[in-house]
C-alpha cells in the first residue's frame, strides 16, 4: 500500500468548497467596468485616462503604504483597492486635475477603509467616502463640466494643474443634463443618455454599458440582484408619480433613470456587498431608501445629483437594517410547533 | 428543476460526483485476518466487553453489550479469537478501548442458525431485538436505533420518516441498497411501522436516484401487508437535504422547534439502511455485523461499492480497491461535507462508515483566507437559517455568550456556510470550537457550584 501515515493531511470538514471566491467577485466586477472606462476614453480621450490613473495611483499607494507587515503582496492582489480607484475615477469629471484625483484615492482608501479596519469593516464605500471628501475640499473643480472631444489631444489644461495652486481655468465648460434640468429647466435628448453623448462624469454617461456591466455581473452571481433592481424600481415609481402629477417641467421618469449617476451608483457603488445589508428583506429596504433620496435630493434639494449621499445615508443605515432583520432560526417562527404532549 | 419536489429552505449544491460508483454492485470484501471493534463506535455510553482475551467467538456471537441507555451491543465480525481487549487508534485519531478479534484462517465464515422470531415483534420484542443486535443509525451518525423507538409518556409517533436522500456527494452506499435490497428495506419498514403503530410511513429519496425510487415503489407493492400505508417521495437535490430536520420539512411541511426533537413533532427518522439492518435481524437472525460501504475519490483506483464487515482496517478497503495513488494526501470517512479526515488508514471501519475517499494533493480546495466581504452567501446556504457571517465574527472575538444569542446551538455543523464562503472562512469550524469552549465553561462553573 502506497499511502505513507505522515503524508495524510488534516483539515476540518467541509472537505469540498464552491466556486466563487472573493478575488474572482473582484475580478468580475473590475471586467464589468472595462466597456464603461473604455467609452470615458472614447469620449473624453487621454482625460480620462489621466484622471482613473490618479484615483487609482491614490488608492494602490495608501494600499500599500498601510498594508500589514507581511500582507503587502496580498493586500494589493485582492484587486480591492485597484476597484476603488477606478470607481471613483469614473465618477469624477474628464477635466478634472489628476492630482485632486490622486488625493481623492488616498482619501477613499484611508478615510473610506484603513481607518475602519481595512476590507470588510468599513460602513461606508469607499470610492464614496473618497468622492465626497473632494466634493467638500474643491467643490468648483468638481463640478467643472466640459464637452466631449473639444480638444484635439484631449487634455485639458486643468487636468495638468500643479497642486495647490490656483487652477487654470477653462476657456470652454458646460453643464450635465441633470444641471440643465435643474437650474435651466432643458431636456436632454434620451437617445444621448442612453449611448452616454453627453457631458458628465467619466463613467457615468452611457446608462446602456453601465446596464451591459450589471448583466455580465448578474450572470457571474457576482452582486446581489435585488439592489440595482430594488433603486431603479423606486426611482422609477416615485419620479413616476411626481411627473404625474407635477408640474410642468417636472422631468419623466426615463430621464431620472437614465442620467447622472443613477446608474452607475445602482449597479456598482450600492451592491458593495461590505457596506449594503446582508438579508434579503433588508437588501430591499436599502435600496427603496436609495431610490427615495435620490429623487428627494434632485428634484427638491440644493444639489443636482443626489446618487452619492442617497448611498452613503444608507451605507449609515446598514448596520440598523441589518440588526432589523435577523433572520429566524429554523424552528423558531411561527411555522415550528410540537405536538401536544 | 420541478418546483413539485419536496424541499426545504435555504442550501448549497455541490458537484455530485455519484457516477464513479452509482452504477457498481455492492461487492462483498473478502474477510481480512484482524478486525478491531471500539466499544464506542455509536453516540452515547460504551458497549461493555462479556468476553475475556483468548476467548474463541462465533461469526455473530455478542462481544460487548450495551453499556447504558444510549448504547449498544457489539458482536464480533468473524468467526476467530478475542486476541486483546485494550486501546486501539480510532478513526478520530484517538486512543480508545476495543476488542481485537483475530479470524480462523480458511473458515467459512458462516453464521450460526439463529431462529428468527415468528410474526411480527410487539414495540418491547422491537426495542430488544434492535438493541441485542446492536442496531445504529446507519446513516452517519450513528445513534443508537432503539432509542428513538422509546418514546416518552404522552407521546404518540404517528409518522415514520425513511431517509434515503443521501445528500453528500461521492457516496452511494444508501442508493446501492434501495436498488439491490428494496424488499429488505420495505420490510424492515414494515416491522418498526407495526410495532410503533404509526399512520403512515414517507420515503424521502434525492431525485437523482429516481430508479431507487422506482425499485421501493416495486417493494412496496410486493412485500404488501395490511400495515401503515408507505409512501416513496422524490426530493430536490440540495444539500443538506438528508439532515432529519430538512427531510421532515420537505415531506411533511412541518418544522422541528428549535432545540427539540423530530419526537416533539410525533415523527421518528431512520436510514434506509438501518430498516435493511432491522430486517436482517429479524428475518435472518443476523446482527448488525457488516454494512455497505462506498470507496470513491479521485485518488482510488477501482472505485466500489463493498459489503464490509465491521472491523476491517480502512487499509484493506482501499486494497481491495486496486490501491490508491501515489499523492493521495487526505482520507476521508464519510462524505466530503461532513465526513472525518483520517490521520491513519491503519483504523476500522466502524458502523457509522459510510464512505471511504481518497483525494489527492491537487485535488484539494485552497484554503487561502480572505476578509469577509458580507455577501451574504452563508446566509442563503444556512438551511438552520443562521447568520454564519455575524456567529464568525463573534467567534473571531471570542464572544462565545453572544453567539449563543444568536442561535449558535441551534447549528448542526452541516458545513454549508464553510463551503460557499468565497473568502474561505472557516466558519463551521469556528463554530465547533466555539461550542467546545461553551462545554468546557459550563463544565467549569458546574465544578465551582459543587466545591
Amino acid at each position: 500500500m502506497s499511502v505513507r501515515d505522515a503524508r495524510l493531511v488534516l483539515r476540518s470538514s467541509p472537505h469540498d468548497r464552491g466556486a466563487a471566491d472573493t478575488p474572482g467577485i473582484m475580478r468580475d466586477v473590475l471586467l464589468a467596468l472595462v466597456p464603461i472606462t473604455i467609452a470615458a476614453v472614447f469620449y473624453f480621450g487621454v482625460a480620462a485616462v489621466l484622471v482613473i490613473g490618479g484615483a487609482i495611483a491614490g488608492c494602490v499607494a495608501t494600499e500599500a503604504f498601510f498594508a500589514p507587515r507581511g500582507r503587502l503582496f496580498a493586500s494589493l492582489t485582492d484587486g480591492s483597492a485597484l476597484l476603488t480607484g477606478l470607481l471613483l475615477g469614473l465618477t469624477l469629471p474628464p477635466c478634472f486635475p489628476v492630482w485632486m484625483a490622486f488625493i481623492g484615492g488616498m482619501a477613499a482608501v484611508g478615510m473610506g477603509k484603513v481607518v475602519w479596519g481595512g476590507l470588510g469593516h468599513n460602513l461606508f464605500n469607499p470610492a464614496l467616502v473618497g468622492r465626497a471628501f473632494l466634493q467638500a475640499a474643491f467643490p468648483t473643480a468638481i463640478t467643472t463640466w466640459s464637452p466631449q472631444g473639444s480638444r484635439e489631444l484631449a487634455i485639458y489644461a486643468s487636468n495638468l494643474a500643479v497642486p495647490f495652486m490656483k487652477a487654470p481655468v477653462d476657456a470652454v465648460t458646460t453643464a450635465t443634463p441633470l444641471g440643465l434640468m435643474k437650474f435651466q429647466g432643458l431636456d436632454t435628448p434620451l437617445w444621448n443618455l442612453v449611448i452616454g453623448d453627453t457631458p458628465g462624469s467619466l463613467g457615468e454617461t452611457s446608462a446602456l454599458l453601465i446596464l451591459l456591466g450589471g448583466l455580465y455581473l448578474l450572470r457571474k452571481r457576482a452582486f446581489d440582484w435585488r439592489i440595482p433592481v430594488g433603486i431603479l424600481l423606486t426611482v422609477a415609481v416615485f419620479a413616476g408619480i411626481v411627473w404625474a402629477v407635477g408640474p410642468e417641467g417636472t422631468p419623466n421618469p426615463l430621464f431620472m433613470l437614465s442620467s447622472g449617476g443613477l446608474m452607475l451608483g445602482a449597479i456598482f457603488m450600492a451592491t458593495d456587498p461590505v457596506t449594503s445589508p446582508m438579508a434579503p428583506m433588508g437588501t430591499w429596504i436599502y435600496a427603496a431608501g436609495i431610490g427615495v433620496l435620490v429623487v428627494l435630493i434632485r428634484l427638491w434639494g440644493g444639489l443636482p445629483e443626489g446618487v452619492m449621499y442617497a448611498v452613503l445615508l444608507m451605507n449609515a443605515a446598514t448596520p440598523l437594517i441589518n440588526r432589523g432583520f435577523r433572520p429566524t432560526p429554523f424552528g423558531r417562527g411561527k411555522k415550528a410547533k410540537e405536538d401536544a404532549p | 428543476m420541478g418546483s413539485s419536489l419536496a424541499s426545504f429552505q435555504h442550501g448549497v449544491h455541490p458537484l455530485e460526483h455519484k457516477a464513479p460508483t452509482r452504477e457498481l454492485a455492492v461487492q462483498r470484501m473478502r474477510f481480512v485476518e484482524r478486525y478491531v471493534m471500539p466499544l464506542s463506535q455509536h453516540l452515547g455510553a460504551p458497549s461493555t466487553p462479556v468476553v475475556e482475551e483468548g476467548q474463541a467467538v462465533q461469526r455473530g456471537q455478542l462481544i460487548a453489550a450495551p453499556g447504558g441507555f444510549v448504547s449498544t451491543s457489539l458482536h464480533s465480525p468473524v468467526q476467530g479469537r478475542v486476541s486483546s481487549i485494550g486501546p486501539q487508534r480510532l478513526p478520530s485519531g484517538a486512543m480508545g478501548p476495543a476488542i481485537v478479534v483475530v479470524a480462523d484462517s480458511f473458515d467459512a465464515q458462516r453464521l450460526p442458525p439463529v431462529p428468527a422470531a415468528p410474526g411480527e415483534p410487539s414495540l418491547d420484542a422491537l426495542v430488544d431485538g434492535v438493541r441485542g443486535a446492536g442496531i445504529v443509525g446507519l446513516g452517519g451518525a450513528a445513534f443508537p436505533t432503539q432509542v428513538k423507538y422509546q418514546v416518552p409518556d404522552g407521546r404518540r409517533i404517528h409518522t415514520l420518516v425513511i431517509n434515503g436522500a443521501e445528500c453528500e456527494p461521492w457516496l452511494t452506499c444508501d442508493h446501492r441498497t434501495m436498488l439491490e435490497r428494496p424488499r429488505a428495506v420495505v420490510r424492515g419498514i414494515a416491522i418498526v411501522a407495526a410495532a410503533m403503530g404509526v399512520d403512515g410511513v414517507i420515503v424521502g429519496v434525492e431525485a437523482n436516484k429516481l430508479d431507487a425510487v422506482a425499485a421501493l415503489d416495486a417493494a412496496v407493492r410486493s412485500v404488501g401487508g395490511d400495515g401503515p400505508p408507505i409512501q416513496v417521495r422524490p426530493c430536490k437535490v440540495k444539500y443538506p437535504q438528508g439532515a432529519e430536520k430538512m427531510l421532515i420539512e420537505a415531506l411533511t411541511g412541518v418544522q422541528v422547534p428549535g432545540g427539540k426533537l423530530p419526537l416533539h413533532v410525533g415523527m421518528v427518522v431512520n436510514n434506509v439502511g438501518t430498516m435493511a439492518a432491522v430486517d436482517d435481524w429479524f428475518r435472518k437472525g443476523q446482527p448488525l455485523i457488516e454494512r455497505v460501504v462506498t470507496v470513491s475519490g479521485p485518488g482510488v483506483a477501482q472505485p466500489a461499492n463493498l459489503m464490509v464487515p465491521i472491523g476491517t482496517p480502512v487499509r484493506a478497503l482501499l486494497e481491495a480497491s486496486g490501491g490508491v495513488d501515489p499523492e493521495a494526501a487526505l482520507v476521508i470517512m464519510g462524505g466530503p461535507m461532513m465526513g472525518q479526515p483520517l490521520p491513519s488508514i491503519d483504523v476500522p471501519v466502524v458502523k457509522g462508515t459510510s464512505g471511504v475517499l481518497v483525494f489527492r494533493e491537487s485535488d484539494l480546495a485552497p484554503l487561502e483566507e480572505h476578509a469577509c466581504i458580507r455577501c451574504g452567501r452563508c446566509l442563503e446556504a444556512c438551511a438552520c437559517l443562521l447568520n454564519p457571517s455575524v456567529l464568525g465574527r463573534l467567534a473571531r472575538k471570542e464572544r462565545w455568550q453572544d453567539m449563543v444569542d444568536h442561535h449558535l446551538l441551534d447549528c448542526m455543523e452541516c458545513g454549508a456556510c464553510s463551503f460557499t464562503c468565497p473568502s474561505r472562512i472557516p466558519l463551521v469550524q469556528q463554530f465547533r470550537v466555539a461550542k467546545a469552549q461553551l462545554r468546557r465553561i459550563a463544565a467549569l462553573e458546574k465544578q465551582r457550584g459543587g466545591a
